[in-house]
């Protein structure tokens, strides 16, 4: 129990919560059945319904309502006079600076993604507080306490990057279901309703173009008075047939790979569906009704059944009906959205068709739907854990009894009998780029390589950086703001679309960049080396950056969710393992006890994500023998 | 698959954990039934995280008239007056609970759990006695063991930053994916009876104190005719008297119970609420697997302790005799 010194620490205390979901809920509680009376708690996030299940501050008449509001509102019918303060915005939001986060003693993490982790990390090292970061997926929680200069930071370890595919694996040589769904997704769904301008590698040219005069016609443009039907069934036939056939005649693909069957529409489809069910002339929904649903209108109930060929294809054909029957306004700006149910039955549907050519397993909608959503798993038990956990380190880190921090994991199967598992914490990482000032590596083709490349894919999707500032020496190449004037934007913009080595200020090997991210009062430098080619499977990105771990052996398979549920990256389930650099301290654990741990993570008898899982990263770091 | 298909609202509002554990086992839990009582801050919690789950019933018992210190770690319990008086916490926490999951029955039953007879206890799957005493443990146990059925028996009990649960599930069989087979599993519980009455000399020294202290606390409660958490400083002395004598009845060392543990379990009557939330997170899962058959069960005792943050399980059996 709390004595008397820790009660008055306690109820003295400013504390910032990042994240009203699943951990978010219970911590909030938790926060004030233990006596926290100054509580302010950030999340843009609104309620869904799949978050009842165990956001328990949220009913069903809360959905669509902000989260952190509600939150607090609940909280404060059972603790009527303390403190809650909510923000229903991005914690990246510039009025989150160093300043604001200087008026907190301590801030705890409840979020669902690496970006907005890495965020908080950054401002809480600037702002010198004392930052708890939890995690949670399924029956495994981990919570770990960051102090700047005593434990690490929790960049200190490299951390899984989401998983991407190379291209032609997508394109053209599928072998997991994962495949289809990114094809589904990312190429299909965005050339059929999202933005038209955007680059998308799918074949979208009709094959028999040689005998048509217009030799670049565009199957996927619909002509105004086309009737919905001919059209969907001129899509199925393109994707799944012709654009197989075109594959197949590059024989060359094949010689070691199974050959996929092109499939038409008329094969597996009768004639005509309109008179079969009438369901677009029957249905009352209104243009825009966001409720349509191509499984109600065929009365398909059950999500998790699996469908067969026939199925799919039906309802490939009834979702595009609908989308241009009943959602036609939105088309041309859709992004696929895992809680859009006709979205997900256009992705699950296309995917399963392609899985089928190509001899995978086919899939339940609410697998696919796991899949595409990056979804989560995430139940309340495990959350409730981890956010009681959390309030006992933040009760440790406002008593200063810094001996007694711990990072602790919560495990599915016990460890040495343990199924809550403290450990002490790390030290920094000399090496950090984040918390240290180490310079990092990046191995790049000066001669080939935009500056935008180089922005997209280090400086925001690994360093993630919100605002970043790029610089080499004294020339300033490239920024980004709010009170940049015209002059400057363009010709921000028009060395985005050069080379490296051809910028005003040619980057080549051996040039060293300073990056910035005002906001974060984040800098590093880089060291560039120039290499000419890459892997195409191995590499995809056409860069490697490295540098400031002793490069850990990380598991290819894994991947992290961004903008999704709960939480994740539970990357250190691994109870043995070692940082190279120094022995864990916790001597007595059994490096095979991770091993059992991640066989089992998985048990469900739907087998449901027996594939690329991308919540169960397990990244191995090298052991000390 | 046994009977029917999970609704589609069913199927949307637990998404997230079907994902977890798979449909089968959300299909099992919606039909478990559980009787619940003692309705402190754990058993709070541990209700808040089975009705979020989706069983199908939960009886709750607790005649408690609700007082102010009742509020203190049961966020159940509305902190206004008019809503809760002449009501007991059983009643009060069965308004909050069906508002958490209207697709879960629940409800309030009255009467002394100790003087029901074993026909009571067949309308359950699931008993959890929260913060019972020695006797009323001992006797639900055995009635629960009377039934043809097999009733999950559970308790629980937290004092301080301390939290111990004991299972009995009987004979137990499961299966469990070891890689790409499926492994039959099979494990026989001990009663409490029978757990308690394992000689301490039998128990590896490394197993955990709490065990040995709260054991102690039983008794002294057991002797002095004490409610639970009716206990001070002022009987430390009457404590460590107890802890002398076991200590000596079973052949062991007193130092095998450190008294400074002893101490806290009887001063700390304030409930410590991020311990309430972890064994009732605990307790909770314990009971899912059990209900849905899936997951190895954790035999058969689990202890917290939030000064040094480990969750430990410790296997008290007639097993340590042989
Ligand atoms: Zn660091």
């Amino acid at each position: 129990m709390a004595t008397q010194q820790q009660q008055s620490a306690i109820k003295g205390a400013k504390v910032l919560m990042v994240g009203a979901g699943g951990i978010g809920c219970e911590l909030l509680k938790t926060l004030a059945l233990s006596g926290f009376e100054d509580i302010h708690i950030i999340d843009m996030d609104t309620i869904e319904v799949s978050n009842l299940n165990r956001q328990f501050l949220f009913r069903r008449s809360h959905v669509g309502q902000s989260k952190a509001k509600v939150a607090r509102d609940a909280v404060l019918r059972f603790r009527p006079h303390i403190n809650i303060k909510s923000y229903h915005a991005n914690v990246k939001n510039p009025e989150f600076d160093v300043d604001f986060f200087k008026q907190f003693d301590v801030v705890l993490n409840g979020l669902d993604n690496l970006d907005a982790r890495r965020h908080v990390n950054r401002l809480c090292l600037a702002a010198e507080v004392p930052l708890v970061e939890s995690g949670t997926t399924g029956f495994l929680g981990q919570v770990t306490v960051h102090i700047k200069g005593k434990t690490e930071c929790y960049e200190c370890q490299t951390k899984p990057t989401p998983k991407t595919y190379p291209v032609c694996t997508i394109t053209s040589t599928p072998t997991k279901f994962v495949h289809c769904i990114v094809w589904a997704k990312d190429l299909l769904f965005a050339k059929l309703f999202g933005d038209k301008n955007q680059d998308n590698d799918l074949n979208v040219r009709s094959n028999n173009s040689a005998s048509s005069s217009k030799e670049t016609e565009d199957v996927f443009e619909r002509a105004e008075d086309e009737d919905i039907e001919q059209y969907a069934r001129k899509i199925y036939d393109h994707v799944f047939g012709s654009n197989i056939e075109v594959a197949l005649s590059n024989e060359e693909t094949w010689k070691n790979r199974r050959r996929p069957r092109p499939i038409y529409s008329k094969e597996v489809l009768p004639e005509s569906l309109t008179q079969q069910n009438g369901s677009i002339q029957n249905s009352s929904v209104t243009d825009g009704d966001a409720t349509v649903s191509a499984m109600s209108s065929l009365g398909l109930k059950n999500p998790q059944e699996l469908w067969g060929l026939t199925q799919n294809s039906l309802v490939f054909v009834e979702a595009l009906k609908l989308f241009f029957a009943k959602r036609k306004k939105e088309i041309g700006h859709l992004t696929f959205d895992k809680d859009d149910q006709l979205a997900v039955e256009v992705v699950t549907a296309a995917a399963n068709i392609r899985a089928e050519s190509f001899g995978i397993p086919l899939h339940s909608l609410f697998e696919a739907k796991g899949i595409a959503g990056n979804i989560v798993h995430a139940v309340a038990t495990t959350n409730a854990i981890v956010a009681g956990l959390i309030v006992i380190e933040a009760i440790k880190v406002l008593n200063k009894d810094a001996d007694k921090f711990r990072m602790t994991y919560c495990l599915e199967h016990p460890s040495r009998k343990m199924l809550l598992m403290p450990i002490e914490p790390y030290e920094p990482n000399p090496s950090c780029y984040v918390c240290s000032e180490t310079p990092l590596v990046l191995e790049i083709n000066t001669q080939k390589s935009k500056l935008r490349d180089l922005v997209d894919k280090i400086v925001k999707a690994k360093l993630g950086m919100n605002l970043p500032l790029i610089m080499h020496g004294a020339s300033l190449l490239y920024e980004v703001g709010d009170d940049l004037d015209d002059i400057m934007v363009a010709n921000y913009n028009a060395n985005l679309e050069k080379s490296l080595s051809e910028l005003p200020s040619p980057i080549v090997n051996g040039s060293i960049l300073t990056v910035e991210d005002l906001q974060q009062e984040l800098s590093c430098k880089i060291n560039v080396k120039h290499r000419e080619e890459f892997d195409e499977e191995k590499e995809p990105e056409g860069m490697v950056l490295s540098g400031w771990t002793p490069s850990p052996a990380t598991n290819g398979e894994s991947a992290s969710t961004s903008n999704n549920d709960d939480a994740v990256d539970v990357t250190e389930i691994s109870t043995g393992s070692e940082n190279a650099s120094k022995k864990r301290r916790l001597t007595e654990i059994q490096p095979d006890d991770h091993k059992k741990e991640a066989e089992n993570v998985d048990s469900g008898d739907d087998d449901i994500m027996e594939i690329e899982n991308p919540m169960m990263v397990s990244k191995k770091k090298k052991r000390v023998a | 698959m046994d009977g029917e298909e999970l609704t589609e609202q069913e199927t949307a509002l637990y998404d997230r954990q079907i994902r977890v554990w798979g449909a089968n086992a959300q299909r099992r839990l919606t039909k478990a039934h559980i009787l619940v009582s003692g309705i402190k801050g754990t058993v709070a919690e541990f209700c808040k995280n089975i009705v979020l789950a989706g069983v199908g019933s939960v009886t709750l018992m607790d005649d408690r008239l609700v007082k102010e210190e009742a509020l203190n770690a049961n966020f159940l319990i509305p902190p206004d007056e008019s809503a809760y008086s002449g009501k007991t916490v059983a009643e009060t926490c069965c308004d909050s609970l069906k508002d958490f999951n209207p697709m879960v029955l629940v409800s309030a039953e009255k009467g002394d759990l100790s003087t029901f007879g074993t026909d009571f206890f067949e309308k359950f799957d699931v008993v959890v006695i929260g913060y019972g005493s020695r006797a009323t443990k001992k006797s639900v146990n055995e009635k629960c063991r009377e039934l043809s059925k097999r009733v999950a028996f559970y308790t629980v009990d937290c004092r301080d930053s301390c939290g111990e649960i004991f299972v009995d599930l009987q004979n137990y069989k499961y299966t469990k994916k070891k890689l790409e087979e499926t492994v039959e599993c099979e494990l026989n519980f001990p009663s409490f009876q029978e757990a308690i009455s394992v000689p301490w000399k039998l128990i590896p020294r490394r197993t955990a104190k709490l065990y040995f202290a709260m054991r102690v606390i039983e008794v002294f409660e057991e002797n002095e005719g004490r409610k639970h958490g009716e206990c001070s400083l002022l009987d430390l002395a009457t404590v460590l008297e107890i802890k002398k004598k076991l200590c000596e009845a079973n052949s062991v060392s007193e130092s095998h119970i450190p008294n400074s543990l002893l101490e806290r379990l009887i001063t700390g009557n304030i409930e410590f609420p991020p311990a309430c939330a972890i064994v009732g997170g605990i307790l909770a899962q314990e009971v899912i697997k059990a209900v849905s058959g899936k997951g190895d069960p954790l035999k058969n005792f689990f202890f917290f302790d939030g000064q040094d943050g480990k969750g430990v399980i410790e296997d008290i059996s007639n097993s340590l005799a042989s």
